[in-house]
Formats: structure tokens, C-alpha cells, sequence
């Protein structure tokens, strides 16, 4: 994983991520429909888009796990996303949260952190690992930080439906992306937990680009950020969540139901 | 002093694994200790018989360390590893027949029996270096090694994984079954290799041969539990558990999936290749039906019985099944297909540790019920027999928290007592019908 030449410091990055003119099909059905999505350095943005539009498999594309049919995917203006695979992609810099909470159920807290913590990829690494001070201490903060910290030797299994999706939210962070995706972080959640990872979510948005992909609309007025309203996989609307829902055709789609 | 050791730090957290290697210290020093000092007619004397026997099953043993290592830390479900246990045994066979010479029953110093028989003038090349020790060791590990690699690089390249992996492994070890069948292919057919004479110089049918063998394949297996525990405390463990539980999670995390399992894949069929090399000069055979894709299933079944995931599980259900397998084949030759059947139901419906009590218990229960018959003179009857082990089983299974904590560490000598007990029984039993 080469990072020197995306992140020479003499160069001004204009977009961190950038898709245009993106379409995937899947046997004829266009998931993806000339998407065009353009997100700043440091941004939080919220996509919301009822069922089937297109929000997963733009993440899937973004991450490497799906190729699209045709348009450009691009990261920090120089990089195509397209021709690299899912472990590169991460290396990068670009996390992911999946919609169902996915951690590692047979291991610890901390030991999940440990797997996510940057670095350290290859095989002869991992097997002559040894965690030094600072990466010690680095694993207790995201821990306070995601508040499991009474908890962080149980095993991940033991963890709540809410605690899941703070830890896998904790090990996108640790993994220092600069842009973290994160899928529907409020499913399945109480108003309180709701709230609390809305908060999460914007402290972590302080250092890097998050893009939120959820259904609640509670959940994203809380993250208070611009907001894309996807349709049919494309762009239907972008702006405050206020200028949206004002929207016609957003409410005639999505809100007005 | 003792806290500082890397064997220490590795069996720190592993109790189980604690116990189950010092019985295995244990049975490599007094097995061989038994064997020589004691006179045969001792009732503690183990027969040079049984030390083979107890090598062998420690060779089963060394292949489902290698399997619990791909399959219970790295959910790759292989029903293949038989192949690289053949291979292994194969490349070490080819070094045995080449030490026969001209001890053959055609008497020709250059070329194996069944290719002078076959009417072949010269060793084909493949056949060349294997008169040498150390380059059929190095065979051993690189033939399995080497198709380990170039099979796993194109499976996990394509991310064929599941069901899909397994089925792919059992055409693979089927297809190396109708290969090594073929007599042009060079490496004796059906028959495969065997009368060998001698390893390193050693008579292979000396009793200094035999222990020592036993002795290697104690150490090889206490070696390999000590390396797949370095592997899986490690930080890569922890990688190829979370490949087990979240496979795409791990790729999202920047782990190259692919290479994790290629490696641990490689590392265990070189494991299965060794296995199989210390298995050859103990059975004195190797032949294509070691490839049969049902040899690799049996496997599996070791490992699934003594506790996926667990690595003392794998060697405990190797030596405990094989152990009942040649017990029952010998005491109730009918019967024994019941019992496996027996085994199955009691072990899908209890899936605990309590099984694999119950199934050695069951086999003591039996040799008592045997010894019990033949002192009041009456007939053996196998359906009785089969009462007493399918009701010791299902007793054991049934309340196994009772069982568990109390009799882990005998289990890994129970064998041995148990064979003793049958050997005593056959014998007194052989003379009173006699």
C-alpha cells in the first residue's frame, strides 16, 4: 500500500470521493443509474433513498466489491477505485459499516480493535505481531470512546444489537480511514442509542468524511448535514434536509408515503 | 524461569492442551520404556504390535491437528486432506523401495519389483533422488506443499468457498485415487509400494525401529500442537478466525483473505504430508486406496467429534475413534456398523464432549462384558455387547457434565488400557475355545 504519491502535501484535494456517471445493472436492472456523487475533504453526508435505491450497491462499488458497468469512481482526484480490489480499497483509506452489524463474534472487544487497528496487513506481520504502548493506548481510547470500555474483554457475541454497531463503528475507526462509509447505523436501534450514535458519528466527522446511508429520518435531522436523496439510482435531490423535504418530488417518492 | 519459556506462553490458556500433551509425553516415554524393560508377561508389557498400533493412531492424529487448522481456525472445510496425508506417504514409499536394492523377489538392484514386472528397462525420472533420505524428506513436505499452493492459489483466488471448496477438494483426493490406480502411472497401481526392508539401515520390522517411529510420531504431533498454537495466538489467529466468522469484513478491514488461507491451507498439507510419511514405514503400505475420498470424510468426523477448534479435540477424536474403529472391527466384526451408526445419532442429538467419552468408555464396557463371559464360559454374544456399548454411549452423552471434568485426563490413556484389557481377553478367550 503505497500512500506517498495520493498524499503529497503539495497537492490541494478538491473532492475526497467522486463518482460520475455511474451505472450498474444486475440482469437488466439498473441498480445504479448515472449517479453522479461528488463529496469534500472533511464532509459528513447523509443518503437516504426508500428501498431499492441503489444505496448498498453504491457502497459496494465504492469499496471494490462490485464493478460498475461504466462511469469513474475516483478518490482524492487521482485514484480510480475501479481497478482496485476490497483489501486495497481499505488500505487506502476508505472503511466500511455494513448494514447488519459485522464484527467478530469469537473474539474480545480489544481484540477486534486490535484486528482493525491500521497497519499491519501481511501474514508475517501479523505473526510476529507485538502491540507496543502507544497502540495500546490508542485501543483504550476508541474504547472509551464507543463507550464498551467495562466491556472490552467480552467476547464481541455477548454484545447488544446497539454495542455491535459502536464496535464495528470503533473498528472502522481505528483503521484511520479518511473516508468512512457506513451503512444504516441506526437500525434496529432505540431512540436513546440513536441519538448516541448520531453524536458518535459527528465527533468522528471532525477528522474525517463520513458518508451515512440510513432510512431515519430522526436519525439524520440529529447528524444536521447535507443530505442526497437517491431514487431509482440516481440523484433525485441534494441540499439541507429542510430544502429536501421540501422537494416535491422527494415527497411524492420518499417522504409522502 | 519457567514463565519466561515460549512453550509455557504458548499452553499458558490451554488447559485441556496441557493435559493432553503431557499424556502424549507421557505414552512416549513409558510406552517404549514398557516395551523393553518389561517382560512379556507382565501385565503392564505393551506389545510391539500395540506400539505401532498407538504410532499410527498418533499419525491420524498429526492429520487432524492439520485439519482442525484449516477447518476450526479458518472455516476452509477440506474432504481432501487424505491426499496430502497420500503424498506424503507416497514419497517416503518411494524411498523404502529404493532401499530394498536387490532384496527384491526379482532381484534387480535399479529397478522396483512391480517395474520389472511391468517390463520396464530404466527408473522413470520422477523416481530419480528418492534414494536419498534426506531428498525423500524434502519431497515429504514439498509435494503436498506444492499442490497445496497451486490448488488453494486458484480456489480462494476465485473465491470459491463453502460447500463449493469441500466438493472440489473430494474430486481432486477421487482424482488422485484413478491416477495412482493406473499402472503406467509409476507408482504401483492397486498394490501400490510395499515389502519394504529397511529405513536408514534399521530392519523396518525391529522392535528398536518400531519405537523409535512411535517415538517420532509422539514428538511430530506434540511439534505441530505447539506450532498451530503459536499460529493461533498469534495475531494471525485472530486474522484466520475472523476470515472463519466475517469473511468480507476482514477484506473491508485490508486483510488479502486469499493469502491468509493459502497459507494456512500450504502449512497444512505439509502437516498431512508428514503424517503420512511417518504412517508408511509404520503400517509398511501405502497404496491409492489411501486417496479414497471416504478416508478424507472419516477425517473430518475425527475432528467434529473431538471438538472443532479445539486442536487437543482433534487429537483426542483421531486416537479415540481409530481406537474404537480397530477395537469393535476385532470384538464384534458384525456389530461394529451399528455402533458407528450408534456414534452418529448419539452425537448429533448430544453434540458434546460426553460423546467421546461415552465412545471409549463404551469399548471398555465391552471388553469387561467380554472378560466377564469368558470366565463363567459362557458364548459372547454380540447383540449383548451391542446393548452394553450403545447404553455406556448414550448414558455418557446424556450427562457428560457429570463425566467431562473428572476423566479428561485419562482419556488419552484409556486406549492403551483398553487394548491391553482386549489383548488379555482375545488371548484367554482364543484359549478357552482352543
Amino acid at each position: 500500500m503505497s500512500h506517498t504519491p495520493i498524499n503529497s502535501p503539495s497537492r490541494k484535494i478538491t473532492s475526497i470521493l467522486q463518482l460520475s456517471g455511474v451505472t450498474k445493472s444486475f440482469d437488466g436492472f439498473k441498480a445504479i443509474n448515472n449517479l453522479s456523487i461528488d463529496i469534500k475533504p472533511g464532509e459528513l453526508r447523509a443518503i437516504i433513498g426508500p428501498n431499492g435505491a441503489g444505496k448498498s450497491t453504491m457502497m459496494d462499488i465504492i469499496t471494490g466489491k462490485t464493478k460498475p458497468d461504466t462511469g469513474e469512481v475516483t478518490f482524492k482526484d487521482v485514484v480510480d477505485l475501479t481497478k482496485h480490489d476490497e483489501a486495497d480499497i481499505a488500505n487506502m483509506g476508505i472503511g466500511r459499516k455494513f448494514q447488519k452489524p459485522t464484527v467478530i463474534e469469537t473474539l474480545t472487544i480489544w481484540q477486534n480493535l486490535e484486528l482493525a487497528l491500521a497497519g499491519h496487513r501481511s501474514i508475517l506481520q501479523t505473526l510476529f505481531w507485538r502491540l507496543n504502548n502507544d497502540q495500546a493506548k490508542r485501543i483504550d481510547d476508541v474504547i472509551a470512546l464507543i463507550g464498551l470500555a467495562e466491556k472490552r474483554d467480552d467476547l464481541a457475541a455477548n454484545l447488544s444489537h446497539g454495542q455491535k454497531q459502536w464496535l464495528e463503528i470503533g473498528m472502522l475507526f481505528i483503521q484511520e480511514p479518511e473516508v468512512l462509509l457506513v451503512d444504516e447505523p441506526a437500525g434496529g436501534m432505540t431512540d436513546t442509542e440513536t441519538m448516541v450514535t448520531a453524536r458518535l458519528l459527528k465527533e468522528i466527522s471532525q477528522r474525517h468524511s463520513v458518508i451515512v446511508v440510513e432510512h431515519d429520518m430522526d436519525f439524520v435531522r440529529e447528524l444536521d448535514c447535507k443530505v442526497t436523496v437517491l431514487h431509482e439510482g440516481s440523484v433525485l435531490a441534494e441540499g439541507s434536509l429542510d430544502t429536501v423535504s421540501s422537494n416535491p418530488r422527494v415527497v411524492e417518492v420518499y417522504l409522502g408515503r | 524461569m519457567m514463565k519466561n519459556t515460549v512453550i509455557y506462553k504458548l499452553l499458558q490458556n490451554d488447559k485441556a492442551g496441557r493435559i493432553v500433551l503431557s499424556a502424549l509425553f507421557a505414552l512416549m516415554v513409558l510406552v517404549p520404556l514398557s516395551n523393553m524393560l518389561l517382560p512379556p508377561d507382565s501385565f503392564l508389557h505393551v506389545p510391539t504390535y500395540t506400539v505401532t498400533l498407538l504410532g499410527k493412531y498418533l499419525c491420524y492424529a498429526l492429520l487432524a491437528l492439520a485439519l482442525d487448522l484449516v477447518w476450526g481456525y479458518c472455516g476452509i472445510l477440506s474432504l481432501g486432506h487424505g491426499a496430502f496425508f497420500g503424498l506424503g506417504g507416497y514419497a517416503m514409499g518411494m524411498y523404502l523401495m529404493r532401499q530394498i536394492g536387490d532384496r527384491g523377489q526379482y532381484g534387480n538392484a535399479d529397478l522396483p519389483d512391480f517395474m520389472v514386472f511391468l517390463n520396464w528397462q530404466e527408473l522413470p525420472w520422477y523416481w530419480s533422488g528418492f534414494e536419498s533420505f534426506t531428498f525423500a524428506l524434502v519431497m515429504v513436505m514439498l509435494v503436498p506443499g506444492i499442490l497445496a499452493f497451486l490448488f488453494g492459489w486458484l480456489a480462494f483466488r476465485s473465491r470459491v468457498t463453502g460447500v463449493y471448496f469441500s466438493i472440489i477438494t473430494q474430486a481432486l483426493t477421487y482424482a488422485l485415487m484413478q491416477a495412482f490406480f493406473l499402472n503406467d502411472f509409476g507408482f504401483g497401481g492397486n498394490n501400490g509400494l510395499t515389502d519394504f526392508k529397511d529405513i536408514l539401515g534399521f530392519d523396518i520390522q525391529a522392535n528398536g525401529t518400531r519405537i523409535v517411529l512411535f517415538m517420532l510420531s509422539a514428538f511430530m504431533v506434540i511439534v505441530a500442537y505447539l506450532l498451530c498454537r503459536f499460529i493461533i495466538q498469534s495475531k494471525l489467529g485472530r486474522v484466520l478466525m475472523s476470515i472463519r466468522d466475517a469473511e468480507s469484513r476482514s477484506r473491508f478491514l485490508g486483510y488479502r483473505v486469499e493469502h491468509y488461507k493459502l497459507f494456512v491451507f500450504v502449512l497444512s498439507a505439509v502437516l498431512a504430508g508428514i503424517a503420512g510419511a511417518l504412517f508408511v514405514p509404520q503400517v509398511g503400505i501405502i497404496n491409492p486406496s489411501e486417496f479414497n475420498p471416504v478416508n478424507s470424510i472419516e477425517i473430518v468426523i475425527w475432528v467434529a467429534l473431538g471438538g472443532r477448534g479445539t486442536l487437543y479435540g482433534a487429537i483426542i477424536g483421531a486416537v479415540v475413534v481409530n481406537y474404537v474403529k480397530s477395537f469393535y472391527t476385532g470384538a464384534m466384526p458384525e456389530m461394529w456398523l451399528f455402533m458407528l451408526g450408534g456414534i452418529f445419532v448419539v452425537a448429533t442429538v448430544y453434540a458434546n464432549a460426553g460423546v467421546i467419552i461415552g465412545v471409549i468408555l463404551s469399548a471398555v464396557v465391552s471388553s469387561i462384558y467380554a472378560g466377564i463371559s469368558t470366565l463363567i464360559g459362557s458364548e459372547i454374544n454380540p447383540f449383548v455387547m451391542l446393548f452394553f456399548a450403545l447404553g455406556t454411549l448414550y448414558i455418557c452423552a446424556k450427562y457428560f457434565d457429570f463425566f467431562w471434568q473428572k476423566s479428561l485426563p485419562f482419556l488419552t490413556t484409556l486406549p492403551l488400557i483398553g487394548n491391553v484389557l482386549k489383548e488379555k481377553v482375545v488371548t484367554s478367550h482364543s484359549e478357552v475355545k482352543s
